[in-house]
Protein backbone atom coordinates (compact mmCIF):
# COMPACT_ATOMS: atom_id res chain seq x y z
CA UNK A 1 0.00 0.00 0.00
CA UNK A 2 1.57 3.14 -1.08
CA UNK A 3 0.88 6.15 1.30
CA UNK A 4 1.37 9.83 1.15
CA UNK A 5 3.66 11.48 4.04
CA UNK A 6 4.21 14.71 4.82
CA UNK A 7 7.59 15.25 6.65
CA UNK A 8 7.16 18.52 8.72
CA UNK A 9 11.42 20.12 8.35
CA UNK A 10 12.43 23.03 9.80
CA UNK A 11 15.47 25.00 8.53
CA UNK A 12 17.47 26.33 12.04
CA UNK A 13 20.99 27.83 12.17
CA UNK A 14 23.28 24.82 12.43
CA UNK A 15 22.99 23.52 16.08
CA UNK A 16 26.53 22.07 15.85
CA UNK A 17 27.86 26.06 15.50
CA UNK A 18 30.21 27.11 18.84
CA UNK A 19 28.66 29.11 21.53
CA UNK A 20 30.34 32.56 19.78
CA UNK A 21 28.10 31.73 16.74
CA UNK A 22 24.68 32.30 18.77
CA UNK A 23 24.46 36.07 19.30
CA UNK A 24 21.71 36.95 21.79
CA UNK A 25 20.00 39.95 21.36
CA UNK A 26 18.89 41.23 24.54
CA UNK A 27 16.87 43.94 23.13
CA UNK A 28 15.16 42.84 20.31
CA UNK A 29 14.89 39.17 22.32
CA UNK A 30 16.05 37.02 19.86
CA UNK A 31 19.21 35.05 18.72
CA UNK A 32 21.31 36.06 15.80
CA UNK A 33 23.65 33.45 14.17
CA UNK A 34 26.92 34.79 13.23
CA UNK A 35 28.53 32.97 10.21
CA UNK A 36 26.76 29.52 10.58
CA UNK A 37 24.57 28.22 8.07
CA UNK A 38 20.85 26.98 8.26
CA UNK A 39 20.60 23.12 8.42
CA UNK A 40 17.48 21.16 8.26
CA UNK A 41 16.99 20.64 12.00
CA UNK A 42 18.59 17.25 12.51
CA UNK A 43 15.40 15.56 14.14
CA UNK A 44 13.54 16.09 10.87
CA UNK A 45 16.43 14.84 8.84
CA UNK A 46 15.38 11.98 10.99
CA UNK A 47 12.10 12.19 10.12
CA UNK A 48 12.78 12.32 6.45
CA UNK A 49 14.96 9.27 6.51
CA UNK A 50 12.04 7.71 8.47
CA UNK A 51 9.73 8.21 5.25
CA UNK A 52 12.22 6.87 2.89
CA UNK A 53 12.40 3.82 5.14
CA UNK A 54 8.91 3.66 4.64
CA UNK A 55 8.71 4.42 0.93
CA UNK A 56 11.50 1.83 0.26
CA UNK A 57 9.78 -0.77 1.93
CA UNK A 58 5.93 -0.45 1.19
CA UNK A 59 5.70 2.43 -1.45
CA UNK A 60 5.47 6.18 -0.13
CA UNK A 61 4.97 9.93 -2.03
CA UNK A 62 6.97 12.20 0.48
CA UNK A 63 6.28 15.67 0.57
CA UNK A 64 8.50 17.91 2.21
CA UNK A 65 7.17 21.21 4.04
CA UNK A 66 9.02 23.92 5.58
CA UNK A 67 7.82 27.04 6.66
CA UNK A 68 10.20 30.11 7.66
CA UNK A 69 10.84 33.67 7.13
CA UNK A 70 13.48 33.04 4.00
CA UNK A 71 14.34 29.56 3.08
CA UNK A 72 17.98 28.30 1.62
CA UNK A 73 16.70 26.70 -1.52
CA UNK A 74 20.29 24.95 -1.93
CA UNK A 75 19.01 23.62 1.74
CA UNK A 76 15.51 22.45 0.48
CA UNK A 77 17.42 20.96 -2.61
CA UNK A 78 19.69 18.53 -1.35
CA UNK A 79 16.80 17.47 1.37
CA UNK A 80 14.41 16.37 -1.19
CA UNK A 81 16.86 14.98 -3.33
CA UNK A 82 17.91 12.67 -0.49
CA UNK A 83 14.60 10.84 -1.40
CA UNK A 84 11.16 12.62 -0.84
CA UNK A 85 9.51 13.51 -4.23
CA UNK A 86 7.98 16.83 -3.74
CA UNK A 87 8.47 20.05 -1.54
CA UNK A 88 5.89 23.28 -0.28
CA UNK A 89 8.12 26.09 0.94
CA UNK A 90 5.72 28.69 2.75
CA UNK A 91 7.27 31.84 3.33
CA UNK A 92 6.94 35.35 4.58
CA UNK A 93 8.03 37.71 6.67
CA UNK A 94 5.26 36.85 9.32
CA UNK A 95 6.76 33.64 9.32
CA UNK A 96 9.95 34.69 11.06
CA UNK A 97 10.24 31.78 13.95
CA UNK A 98 11.34 34.32 16.51
CA UNK A 99 7.51 35.74 16.53
CA UNK A 100 5.78 32.61 16.37
CA UNK A 101 5.08 30.34 18.90
CA UNK A 102 3.87 26.52 18.95
CA UNK A 103 0.38 27.42 18.60
CA UNK A 104 0.85 29.53 15.49
CA UNK A 105 3.56 27.42 13.95
CA UNK A 106 0.80 24.70 14.05
CA UNK A 107 -1.58 26.38 13.06
CA UNK A 108 0.52 27.40 10.00
CA UNK A 109 1.66 24.34 8.86
CA UNK A 110 -2.30 22.64 9.42
CA UNK A 111 -3.42 25.47 6.76
CA UNK A 112 -0.36 24.28 4.26
CA UNK A 113 -0.92 20.79 4.62
CA UNK A 114 -4.79 21.03 4.15
CA UNK A 115 -3.61 22.61 0.73
CA UNK A 116 -1.47 19.75 0.16
CA UNK A 117 -4.10 17.09 0.17
CA UNK A 118 -5.09 14.29 1.74
CA UNK A 119 -2.14 12.50 3.56
CA UNK A 120 -1.80 9.30 5.28
CA UNK A 121 1.06 10.26 7.58
CA UNK A 122 2.58 13.44 8.94
CA UNK A 123 6.09 12.77 10.19
CA UNK A 124 7.59 15.35 12.28
CA UNK A 125 11.55 15.81 14.59
CA UNK A 126 11.06 15.29 17.87
CA UNK A 127 12.18 18.84 18.59
CA UNK A 128 13.26 22.15 16.73
CA UNK A 129 16.84 22.79 17.75
CA UNK A 130 15.88 26.70 18.43
CA UNK A 131 12.82 26.28 20.01
CA UNK A 132 14.03 22.81 22.28
CA UNK A 133 10.36 22.60 22.28
CA UNK A 134 9.17 19.63 21.37
CA UNK A 135 5.61 20.73 20.71
CA UNK A 136 4.95 21.73 17.36
CA UNK A 137 4.15 18.04 16.18
CA UNK A 138 1.12 17.58 18.52
CA UNK A 139 -0.12 20.62 18.17
CA UNK A 140 -0.86 19.71 14.39
CA UNK A 141 -2.24 16.17 15.90
CA UNK A 142 -4.62 18.18 17.70
CA UNK A 143 -5.49 20.50 15.37
CA UNK A 144 -6.29 17.91 12.71
CA UNK A 145 -7.39 15.40 14.97
CA UNK A 146 -5.02 12.98 14.39
CA UNK A 147 -4.22 10.14 16.73
CA UNK A 148 -0.08 11.00 17.75
CA UNK A 149 2.95 8.72 19.04
CA UNK A 150 5.80 10.79 19.95
CA UNK A 151 9.56 10.20 20.43
CA UNK A 152 9.75 7.36 17.11
CA UNK A 153 12.91 5.14 16.95
CA UNK A 154 11.36 3.04 14.35
CA UNK A 155 8.42 3.71 11.64
CA UNK A 156 6.36 1.58 9.75
CA UNK A 157 3.13 1.45 7.68
CA UNK A 158 1.63 -1.95 8.02
CA UNK A 159 -2.25 -2.36 6.68
CA UNK A 160 -3.43 0.88 7.55
CA UNK A 161 -2.01 1.21 10.48
CA UNK A 162 1.42 2.97 11.45
CA UNK A 163 3.84 0.72 14.25
CA UNK A 164 6.31 3.11 15.95
CA UNK A 165 8.67 1.78 18.43
CA UNK A 166 8.78 4.40 21.00
CA UNK A 167 11.70 5.54 23.02
CA UNK A 168 11.31 5.33 26.42
CA UNK A 169 13.98 6.18 29.13
CA UNK A 170 15.03 2.81 30.52
CA UNK A 171 13.90 0.72 26.80
CA UNK A 172 11.58 0.87 24.39
CA UNK A 173 7.65 -0.21 23.80
CA UNK A 174 5.74 -0.60 20.29
CA UNK A 175 2.82 1.90 19.49
CA UNK A 176 0.36 1.35 16.85
CA UNK A 177 -2.49 3.62 15.52
CA UNK A 178 -4.56 3.74 12.83
CA UNK A 179 -3.86 5.97 9.66
CA UNK A 180 -4.15 8.93 9.22
CA UNK A 181 -1.56 9.43 12.25
CA UNK A 182 1.09 11.97 13.08
CA UNK A 183 4.56 10.54 14.85
CA UNK A 184 7.61 12.59 16.10
CA UNK A 185 10.53 11.01 14.89
CA UNK A 186 14.03 10.62 17.34
CA UNK A 187 17.92 10.47 16.69
CA UNK A 188 17.77 6.80 17.13
CA UNK A 189 16.28 6.36 13.78
CA UNK A 190 19.55 6.94 11.96
CA UNK A 191 21.14 9.43 9.87
CA UNK A 192 19.38 11.22 6.82
CA UNK A 193 21.48 9.55 3.80
CA UNK A 194 23.40 11.55 1.72
CA UNK A 195 22.10 12.16 -1.87
CA UNK A 196 24.09 11.70 -4.91
CA UNK A 197 25.07 14.30 -7.57
CA UNK A 198 22.88 12.88 -10.28
CA UNK A 199 20.20 12.72 -7.43
CA UNK A 200 20.18 16.68 -6.47
CA UNK A 201 20.51 17.50 -10.38
CA UNK A 202 17.14 15.61 -10.84
CA UNK A 203 15.26 16.90 -7.56
CA UNK A 204 15.92 20.43 -9.19
CA UNK A 205 12.88 18.94 -11.97
CA UNK A 206 10.64 17.73 -8.79
CA UNK A 207 7.69 19.88 -8.37
CA UNK A 208 7.82 22.72 -5.84
CA UNK A 209 4.96 24.84 -4.37
CA UNK A 210 6.07 28.06 -2.63
CA UNK A 211 3.09 29.69 -0.72
CA UNK A 212 2.98 33.64 0.91
CA UNK A 213 1.31 34.84 3.98
CA UNK A 214 -2.08 35.89 1.47
CA UNK A 215 -2.34 32.04 0.02
CA UNK A 216 -2.43 30.64 3.77
CA UNK A 217 -5.75 33.19 5.01
CA UNK A 218 -4.17 32.61 8.05
CA UNK A 219 -2.93 35.52 10.23
CA UNK A 220 -0.25 34.52 12.75
CA UNK A 221 -0.50 37.55 14.95
CA UNK A 222 -3.64 35.87 17.48
CA UNK A 223 -2.30 32.78 17.74
CA UNK A 224 0.12 32.71 20.04
CA UNK A 225 -0.14 31.14 23.90
CA UNK A 226 3.03 32.00 25.02
CA UNK A 227 5.54 34.81 25.06
CA UNK A 228 8.92 35.59 25.23
CA UNK A 229 9.25 37.99 27.77
CA UNK A 230 13.38 38.55 28.07
CA UNK A 231 16.10 36.57 26.57
CA UNK A 232 19.46 36.30 28.35
CA UNK A 233 22.85 34.84 27.16
CA UNK A 234 23.56 31.94 29.90
CA UNK A 235 26.13 31.87 32.55
CA UNK A 236 27.71 28.55 32.82
CA UNK A 237 31.53 29.64 33.37
CA UNK A 238 33.10 28.16 36.96
CA UNK A 239 36.40 28.77 38.27
CA UNK A 240 38.17 25.76 37.65
CA UNK A 241 40.61 24.22 40.05
CA UNK A 242 43.49 22.53 37.76
CA UNK A 243 45.40 19.67 39.29
CA UNK A 244 48.80 19.52 37.95
CA UNK A 245 51.36 17.30 39.01
CA UNK A 246 54.60 16.15 36.93
CA UNK A 247 53.22 13.08 35.10
CA UNK A 248 49.70 12.14 34.08
CA UNK A 249 48.97 9.07 37.02
CA UNK A 250 50.59 11.77 39.85
CA UNK A 251 47.89 14.20 38.66
CA UNK A 252 44.98 11.39 38.65
CA UNK A 253 46.11 10.80 42.39
CA UNK A 254 46.04 14.16 43.78
CA UNK A 255 42.94 14.73 42.29
CA UNK A 256 41.44 11.93 44.35
CA UNK A 257 43.22 13.61 47.64
CA UNK A 258 41.93 17.08 46.14
CA UNK A 259 38.13 15.80 46.31
CA UNK A 260 38.31 14.17 49.11
CA UNK A 261 40.24 17.45 50.75
CA UNK A 262 37.77 19.43 49.45
CA UNK A 263 34.88 16.58 50.59
CA UNK A 264 33.44 16.53 47.11
CA UNK A 265 33.82 12.59 47.36
CA UNK B 1 -5.76 40.89 33.73
CA UNK B 2 -7.03 39.64 36.94
CA UNK B 3 -6.43 35.43 36.46
CA UNK B 4 -7.67 33.12 38.98
CA UNK B 5 -7.52 29.25 40.27
CA UNK B 6 -5.11 27.34 41.79
CA UNK B 7 -1.99 25.92 41.26
CA UNK B 8 -1.93 22.17 39.87
CA UNK B 9 1.19 19.56 40.10
CA UNK B 10 0.74 16.51 37.82
CA UNK B 11 2.88 13.81 39.81
CA UNK B 12 3.62 10.37 38.54
CA UNK B 13 4.91 7.22 40.42
CA UNK B 14 8.65 5.56 40.87
CA UNK B 15 9.45 2.39 41.37
CA UNK B 16 7.92 0.79 44.02
CA UNK B 17 4.99 2.75 43.68
CA UNK B 18 6.19 5.88 45.54
CA UNK B 19 6.08 9.21 44.34
CA UNK B 20 8.52 10.27 41.68
CA UNK B 21 11.11 12.67 43.31
CA UNK B 22 10.49 15.16 40.32
CA UNK B 23 7.14 14.69 41.59
CA UNK B 24 8.25 16.00 45.33
CA UNK B 25 10.33 18.53 43.79
CA UNK B 26 7.19 20.00 42.28
CA UNK B 27 5.24 20.27 45.94
CA UNK B 28 7.94 22.41 46.79
CA UNK B 29 7.99 24.83 43.79
CA UNK B 30 4.08 24.40 43.56
CA UNK B 31 3.55 25.80 47.30
CA UNK B 32 6.35 28.51 45.86
CA UNK B 33 4.08 29.34 43.52
CA UNK B 34 0.70 29.31 45.34
CA UNK B 35 1.99 31.40 47.94
CA UNK B 36 3.65 33.68 45.65
CA UNK B 37 0.06 34.31 44.08
CA UNK B 38 -2.39 33.44 47.26
CA UNK B 39 -4.02 30.80 46.04
CA UNK B 40 -3.94 26.65 46.85
CA UNK B 41 -2.00 24.02 45.90
CA UNK B 42 -3.54 20.93 44.61
CA UNK B 43 -1.73 17.66 43.00
CA UNK B 44 -3.18 15.16 40.59
CA UNK B 45 -2.09 11.81 40.76
CA UNK B 46 -3.45 8.80 37.85
CA UNK B 47 -2.20 5.54 37.95
CA UNK B 48 -3.66 2.18 39.31
CA UNK B 49 -3.53 1.09 42.62
CA UNK B 50 -2.11 4.86 43.47
CA UNK B 51 -3.25 4.51 47.15
CA UNK B 52 0.29 4.53 48.81
CA UNK B 53 1.71 7.32 46.52
CA UNK B 54 -1.31 9.97 47.47
CA UNK B 55 -0.92 9.24 50.70
CA UNK B 56 2.42 10.03 50.71
CA UNK B 57 2.17 12.72 48.22
CA UNK B 58 -0.30 14.66 51.09
CA UNK B 59 2.68 15.06 53.63
CA UNK B 60 4.07 17.00 51.17
CA UNK B 61 2.71 20.03 51.89
CA UNK B 62 -0.48 20.24 48.90
CA UNK B 63 -4.08 21.51 50.22
CA UNK B 64 -5.97 18.20 48.39
CA UNK B 65 -4.73 15.32 46.37
CA UNK B 66 -6.89 14.28 43.72
CA UNK B 67 -6.56 11.06 42.87
CA UNK B 68 -7.38 9.27 39.27
CA UNK B 69 -7.11 5.62 40.33
CA UNK B 70 -8.00 3.05 37.85
CA UNK B 71 -7.08 0.03 36.18
CA UNK B 72 -6.58 1.30 32.55
CA UNK B 73 -4.85 3.83 33.80
CA UNK B 74 -1.83 1.07 34.83
CA UNK B 75 0.53 1.29 32.00
CA UNK B 76 0.82 5.21 30.23
CA UNK B 77 -1.45 5.54 27.34
CA UNK B 78 -1.71 9.10 26.60
CA UNK B 79 -5.16 8.93 24.90
CA UNK B 80 -6.77 7.56 28.05
CA UNK B 81 -4.30 9.30 30.75
CA UNK B 82 -5.40 12.69 28.49
CA UNK B 83 -9.44 11.97 28.52
CA UNK B 84 -9.00 11.03 32.71
CA UNK B 85 -7.53 14.21 33.52
CA UNK B 86 -9.35 16.51 31.11
CA UNK B 87 -12.80 16.30 32.78
CA UNK B 88 -10.92 17.52 36.25
CA UNK B 89 -9.06 20.67 33.98
CA UNK B 90 -12.17 21.95 32.38
CA UNK B 91 -14.56 21.84 35.53
CA UNK B 92 -11.74 24.17 37.18
CA UNK B 93 -9.49 25.60 35.83
CA UNK B 94 -6.45 25.74 36.98
CA UNK B 95 -4.09 28.94 37.10
CA UNK B 96 -0.89 26.78 36.19
CA UNK B 97 -0.62 23.01 35.84
CA UNK B 98 2.86 21.83 36.38
CA UNK B 99 4.67 18.48 35.17
CA UNK B 100 7.51 17.07 35.28
CA UNK B 101 9.90 17.11 31.76
CA UNK B 102 9.69 13.36 32.06
CA UNK B 103 8.84 10.76 29.63
CA UNK B 104 5.19 11.06 30.36
CA UNK B 105 5.32 15.16 31.02
CA UNK B 106 6.66 15.93 27.44
CA UNK B 107 4.20 13.55 25.99
CA UNK B 108 1.60 14.41 28.07
CA UNK B 109 1.16 17.79 28.54
CA UNK B 110 1.28 19.31 25.11
CA UNK B 111 -2.09 16.99 24.34
CA UNK B 112 -3.45 18.54 27.49
CA UNK B 113 -2.53 21.94 26.52
CA UNK B 114 -3.64 21.89 22.80
CA UNK B 115 -6.55 20.20 24.01
CA UNK B 116 -7.72 22.99 26.15
CA UNK B 117 -5.71 26.22 23.79
CA UNK B 118 -3.38 26.78 26.77
CA UNK B 119 -0.36 28.05 26.91
CA UNK B 120 2.83 25.97 27.67
CA UNK B 121 6.55 26.07 28.32
CA UNK B 122 8.52 22.95 28.08
CA UNK B 123 11.78 21.96 29.97
CA UNK B 124 11.63 24.99 32.58
CA UNK B 125 15.14 25.40 34.63
CA UNK B 126 13.33 28.15 36.45
CA UNK B 127 9.89 29.48 37.57
CA UNK B 128 8.92 32.26 39.43
CA UNK B 129 6.55 34.79 40.42
CA UNK B 130 6.90 38.54 39.39
CA UNK B 131 4.34 41.19 39.61
CA UNK B 132 1.35 38.54 39.51
CA UNK B 133 2.92 36.42 36.58
CA UNK B 134 4.19 33.87 36.39
CA UNK B 135 7.27 33.54 34.11
CA UNK B 136 9.12 30.42 33.03
CA UNK B 137 12.75 30.56 32.53
CA UNK B 138 14.07 27.48 29.81
CA UNK B 139 16.84 27.14 27.89
CA UNK B 140 16.98 27.82 23.99
CA UNK B 141 19.27 27.37 20.68
CA UNK B 142 20.62 24.02 22.53
CA UNK B 143 20.98 26.24 25.48
CA UNK B 144 22.67 29.10 24.00
CA UNK B 145 20.27 31.38 24.87
CA UNK B 146 17.92 31.40 27.94
CA UNK B 147 14.38 32.44 27.67
CA UNK B 148 12.31 34.21 30.20
CA UNK B 149 8.49 33.08 28.91
CA UNK B 150 4.64 33.74 30.19
CA UNK B 151 1.39 31.89 28.73
CA UNK B 152 -1.23 34.61 27.60
CA UNK B 153 -4.06 32.24 28.68
CA UNK B 154 -5.87 32.26 31.90
CA UNK B 155 -4.14 28.54 32.29
CA UNK B 156 -0.31 28.15 31.69
CA UNK B 157 1.16 24.54 31.47
CA UNK B 158 4.92 24.15 32.04
CA UNK B 159 7.46 20.88 32.51
CA UNK B 160 10.26 21.20 34.77
CA UNK B 161 13.23 19.62 34.76
CA UNK B 162 14.62 17.30 38.15
CA UNK B 163 16.25 20.13 40.89
CA UNK B 164 14.72 23.10 39.93
CA UNK B 165 12.35 22.65 42.83
CA UNK B 166 12.92 21.44 46.25
CA UNK B 167 11.46 18.72 48.12
CA UNK B 168 9.57 20.00 50.97
CA UNK B 169 10.04 18.41 54.76
CA UNK B 170 6.97 16.09 54.86
CA UNK B 171 4.69 16.70 57.86
CA UNK B 172 3.16 14.58 60.24
CA UNK B 173 -0.40 16.08 59.72
CA UNK B 174 -1.48 14.93 55.48
CA UNK B 175 -4.14 16.72 53.69
CA UNK B 176 -7.20 15.13 51.96
CA UNK B 177 -6.76 12.36 49.58
CA UNK B 178 -9.66 13.11 46.97
CA UNK B 179 -10.84 10.33 44.81
CA UNK B 180 -12.14 11.33 40.89
CA UNK B 181 -14.15 9.91 38.44
CA UNK B 182 -12.74 8.55 35.38
CA UNK B 183 -13.96 8.41 32.65
CA UNK B 184 -12.12 5.57 29.76
CA UNK B 185 -13.07 5.98 26.28
CA UNK B 186 -11.58 3.48 23.72
CA UNK B 187 -8.38 4.36 22.99
CA UNK B 188 -6.96 5.43 19.88
CA UNK B 189 -3.06 4.27 20.33
CA UNK B 190 -2.40 0.83 20.96
CA UNK B 191 0.41 -0.55 22.78
CA UNK B 192 1.68 -3.76 21.79
CA UNK B 193 4.44 -4.12 24.30
CA UNK B 194 7.24 -3.04 26.04
CA UNK B 195 10.83 -3.66 26.62
CA UNK B 196 12.97 -3.04 29.54
CA UNK B 197 16.66 -2.45 28.57
CA UNK B 198 18.29 -0.56 31.08
CA UNK B 199 18.74 -1.69 34.60
CA UNK B 200 17.04 1.12 36.49
CA UNK B 201 18.71 -0.08 39.86
CA UNK B 202 20.65 3.37 39.75
CA UNK B 203 18.78 5.52 37.34
CA UNK B 204 21.01 8.19 35.99
CA UNK B 205 18.50 11.49 36.40
CA UNK B 206 18.18 10.16 40.29
CA UNK B 207 22.18 9.03 40.91
CA UNK B 208 24.44 10.98 43.19
CA UNK B 209 27.45 10.60 41.23
CA UNK B 210 27.73 10.56 37.77
CA UNK B 211 30.59 9.80 35.48
CA UNK B 212 30.63 10.33 31.72
CA UNK B 213 32.99 9.46 28.79
CA UNK B 214 33.00 10.81 25.42
CA UNK B 215 34.19 10.30 22.04
CA UNK B 216 37.54 10.16 23.21
CA UNK B 217 37.34 7.01 25.35
CA UNK B 218 37.38 5.44 21.57
CA UNK B 219 35.76 2.49 22.22
CA UNK B 220 33.69 -0.08 24.28
CA UNK B 221 36.89 -1.42 27.39
CA UNK B 222 37.09 2.34 28.05
CA UNK B 223 33.83 2.49 29.36
CA UNK B 224 34.41 -0.63 31.73
CA UNK B 225 36.88 1.42 33.69
CA UNK B 226 33.98 4.49 33.95
CA UNK B 227 31.61 2.04 35.25
CA UNK B 228 34.00 0.37 37.80
CA UNK B 229 34.91 4.31 38.81
CA UNK B 230 30.98 4.64 38.88
CA UNK B 231 30.56 1.78 41.20
CA UNK B 232 33.01 2.59 43.29
CA UNK B 233 31.36 5.83 43.81
CA UNK B 234 27.56 4.73 44.10
CA UNK B 235 27.04 6.57 40.96
CA UNK B 236 26.00 5.54 37.33
CA UNK B 237 27.42 5.87 34.07
CA UNK B 238 26.51 8.77 31.52
CA UNK B 239 27.95 9.35 27.61
CA UNK B 240 28.00 12.19 25.37
CA UNK B 241 26.36 11.39 21.88
CA UNK B 242 28.77 10.03 20.06
CA UNK B 243 29.55 6.70 22.36
CA UNK B 244 25.52 6.21 22.24
CA UNK B 245 26.13 6.42 18.35
CA UNK B 246 28.72 3.89 18.16
CA UNK B 247 27.21 1.71 20.28
CA UNK B 248 30.11 2.04 22.82
CA UNK B 249 27.18 2.84 25.38
CA UNK B 250 23.65 2.14 25.27
CA UNK B 251 21.29 4.48 24.43
CA UNK B 252 19.91 4.95 27.70
CA UNK B 253 23.27 6.41 28.94
CA UNK B 254 22.99 10.04 26.79
CA UNK B 255 23.08 13.44 28.92
CA UNK B 256 22.20 16.31 26.90
CA UNK B 257 19.12 17.99 25.23
CA UNK B 258 18.53 14.53 23.79
CA UNK B 259 19.44 12.28 26.46
CA UNK B 260 18.87 12.79 29.99
CA UNK B 261 18.91 15.95 31.67
CA UNK B 262 21.20 15.54 35.00
CA UNK B 263 21.75 17.75 38.16
CA UNK B 264 24.02 14.83 40.24
CA UNK B 265 26.08 16.33 43.60
CA UNK B 266 29.38 15.35 41.19
CA UNK B 267 29.73 15.25 37.50
CA UNK B 268 33.11 13.59 36.10
CA UNK B 269 33.20 13.97 32.50
CA UNK B 270 36.28 12.29 30.78
CA UNK B 271 37.28 13.38 27.53
CA UNK B 272 34.32 14.96 26.65
CA UNK B 273 34.75 18.94 24.90
CA UNK B 274 31.70 19.98 26.65
CA UNK B 275 29.53 20.78 23.59
CA UNK B 276 26.40 22.72 24.09
CA UNK B 277 23.73 20.18 23.63
CA UNK B 278 25.95 18.28 26.54
CA UNK B 279 26.43 20.76 28.75
CA UNK B 280 22.37 21.76 28.77
CA UNK B 281 22.16 18.21 30.25
CA UNK B 282 24.33 18.44 33.18
CA UNK B 283 25.28 22.07 33.56
CA UNK B 284 23.19 22.32 37.40
CA UNK B 285 25.31 19.14 38.65
CA UNK B 286 26.79 20.34 42.08
CA UNK B 287 29.80 19.92 41.28
CA UNK B 288 32.14 18.99 38.10
CA UNK B 289 35.59 17.21 37.44
CA UNK B 290 37.18 17.20 33.76
CA UNK B 291 39.16 15.04 32.70
CA UNK B 292 40.80 15.98 29.11
CA UNK B 293 43.80 16.17 26.91
CA UNK B 294 43.29 19.33 25.47
CA UNK B 295 44.32 22.27 27.61
CA UNK B 296 41.74 24.47 25.54
CA UNK B 297 38.32 22.36 25.76
CA UNK B 298 35.55 24.05 26.48
CA UNK B 299 34.49 21.85 29.26
CA UNK B 300 37.24 22.82 31.55
CA UNK B 301 35.35 26.63 31.45
CA UNK B 302 32.55 24.76 33.11
CA UNK B 303 34.10 22.83 35.37
CA UNK B 304 35.29 22.96 39.10
CA UNK B 305 38.57 20.81 38.88
CA UNK B 306 40.52 19.52 36.31
CA UNK B 307 42.66 17.74 34.86
CA UNK B 308 45.05 17.80 31.19
CA UNK B 309 45.71 14.52 30.23
CA UNK B 310 45.14 11.42 28.92
CA UNK B 311 42.34 9.41 30.43
CA UNK B 312 44.18 5.96 30.28
CA UNK B 313 46.99 7.39 32.74
CA UNK B 314 45.05 9.83 34.62
CA UNK B 315 41.63 7.35 35.15
CA UNK B 316 43.59 4.26 36.59
CA UNK B 317 45.52 6.07 39.22
CA UNK B 318 42.70 8.20 40.03
CA UNK B 319 40.42 5.56 40.58
CA UNK B 320 42.81 3.40 42.75
CA UNK B 321 43.43 6.50 45.08
CA UNK B 322 39.78 7.02 45.48
CA UNK B 323 39.85 3.02 46.77
CA UNK B 324 42.81 3.66 48.63
CA UNK B 325 41.32 6.48 50.78
CA UNK B 326 38.09 4.50 50.75
CA UNK B 327 39.19 2.32 53.31
CA UNK B 328 40.71 4.19 56.02
C1 LIG C 1 20.25 18.52 17.72
C2 LIG C 1 21.46 17.96 18.40
C3 LIG C 1 21.29 17.33 19.60
C4 LIG C 1 22.40 16.83 20.29
N1 LIG C 1 22.20 16.24 21.49
C5 LIG C 1 23.26 15.84 22.20
C6 LIG C 1 23.09 15.30 23.52
O1 LIG C 1 21.98 15.13 24.03
N2 LIG C 1 24.18 14.94 24.20
C7 LIG C 1 25.45 15.08 23.69
O2 LIG C 1 26.42 14.76 24.39
N3 LIG C 1 25.63 15.56 22.44
C8 LIG C 1 24.57 15.94 21.70
N4 LIG C 1 24.77 16.43 20.44
C9 LIG C 1 26.13 16.35 19.85
C10 LIG C 1 27.00 17.51 20.28
O3 LIG C 1 26.82 18.59 19.40
C11 LIG C 1 28.48 17.11 20.23
O4 LIG C 1 28.79 16.67 18.94
C12 LIG C 1 28.86 16.04 21.25
O5 LIG C 1 28.37 16.37 22.53
C13 LIG C 1 30.35 15.85 21.32
O6 LIG C 1 30.67 14.79 22.17
P1 LIG C 1 32.10 14.64 22.80
O7 LIG C 1 32.41 15.80 23.66
O8 LIG C 1 32.16 13.31 23.44
O9 LIG C 1 33.05 14.57 21.52
P2 LIG C 1 34.11 15.62 20.97
O10 LIG C 1 33.53 16.97 20.86
O11 LIG C 1 34.71 15.00 19.77
O12 LIG C 1 35.19 15.68 22.12
C14 LIG C 1 36.03 14.62 22.47
C15 LIG C 1 36.98 15.15 23.54
O13 LIG C 1 37.79 14.08 24.01
C16 LIG C 1 39.10 14.56 24.23
N5 LIG C 1 39.99 13.40 24.16
C17 LIG C 1 40.26 12.62 23.07
N6 LIG C 1 41.09 11.60 23.41
C18 LIG C 1 41.33 11.74 24.74
C19 LIG C 1 42.14 11.01 25.68
N7 LIG C 1 42.81 9.91 25.31
N8 LIG C 1 42.18 11.45 26.95
C20 LIG C 1 41.50 12.56 27.34
N9 LIG C 1 40.74 13.29 26.49
C21 LIG C 1 40.66 12.88 25.21
C22 LIG C 1 39.32 15.59 23.15
O14 LIG C 1 40.33 16.51 23.55
C23 LIG C 1 37.94 16.23 23.04
O15 LIG C 1 37.84 17.35 23.86
C24 LIG C 1 23.69 16.92 19.73
C25 LIG C 1 23.85 17.56 18.51
C26 LIG C 1 22.75 18.07 17.83
C27 LIG C 1 22.96 18.73 16.53
N1 LIG D 1 8.69 26.31 10.67
C1 LIG D 1 8.54 24.98 10.58
N2 LIG D 1 8.51 24.38 9.36
C2 LIG D 1 8.38 23.04 9.26
N3 LIG D 1 8.27 22.21 10.32
C3 LIG D 1 8.31 22.75 11.55
C4 LIG D 1 8.45 24.16 11.76
N4 LIG D 1 8.46 24.40 13.09
C5 LIG D 1 8.35 23.19 13.70
N5 LIG D 1 8.26 22.20 12.78
C6 LIG D 1 8.15 20.75 13.06
O1 LIG D 1 7.78 20.56 14.42
C7 LIG D 1 8.81 19.86 15.12
C8 LIG D 1 8.86 20.31 16.56
O2 LIG D 1 9.14 21.68 16.68
P1 LIG D 1 9.16 22.41 18.11
O3 LIG D 1 7.84 22.19 18.74
O4 LIG D 1 9.45 23.84 17.83
O5 LIG D 1 10.27 21.76 18.91
C9 LIG D 1 10.06 20.09 14.29
O6 LIG D 1 11.02 19.07 14.51
C10 LIG D 1 9.50 20.09 12.87
O7 LIG D 1 9.28 18.77 12.42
Amino acid sequence: MSVNIIVCAKQVPDPEGPPSSFEVNEAERRVIPRGIPPVINPFDENALEAAIRIKESSGAFITLLSLGRSLSRAVILKAVASGADASMLVEGDAFDPSGLDASATASLLAAAIEKIGPCDLILCGRQAADTNAGLVGLGLAAILGLPAVTLAQKVEVVDGRVRVERVLPDGLEVVEAPLPALVTVSGEVGDLRYPSLQAIKAAKALPQTVLGPEDLGVDPSGLRRVETVALKAPSRERNCKLVEADTPEEAGRKLALTLRQDKVI
Amino acid sequence: MERSGKIMVLAETAKGDRPASISLELMGLGRELADGLGTSLSVVILGSGVGDAARELARYGPDEVLSLDHPSLGAYNPDLYKEAILGLLKSSPPRALLAGHTSLGQDLLPRLAFSLDCGLVTDCVGVKVEGGEILFIRPVFGGNALAVQKATTDTAMATVRARVGEVPAPSATPCEVRPVEVETPAPRLEIKGREIIEDRECPLEEAPVVVSGGRGMGGEEGFSQLRELASLLGGAVGASRPPVDSGWAPTTCQVGITGKVVAPDLYIAVAISGSTQHLSGMSEAGKIVAINKDPDAYIFKVSDYGVVGDWKQVLPSFTAALRETARD
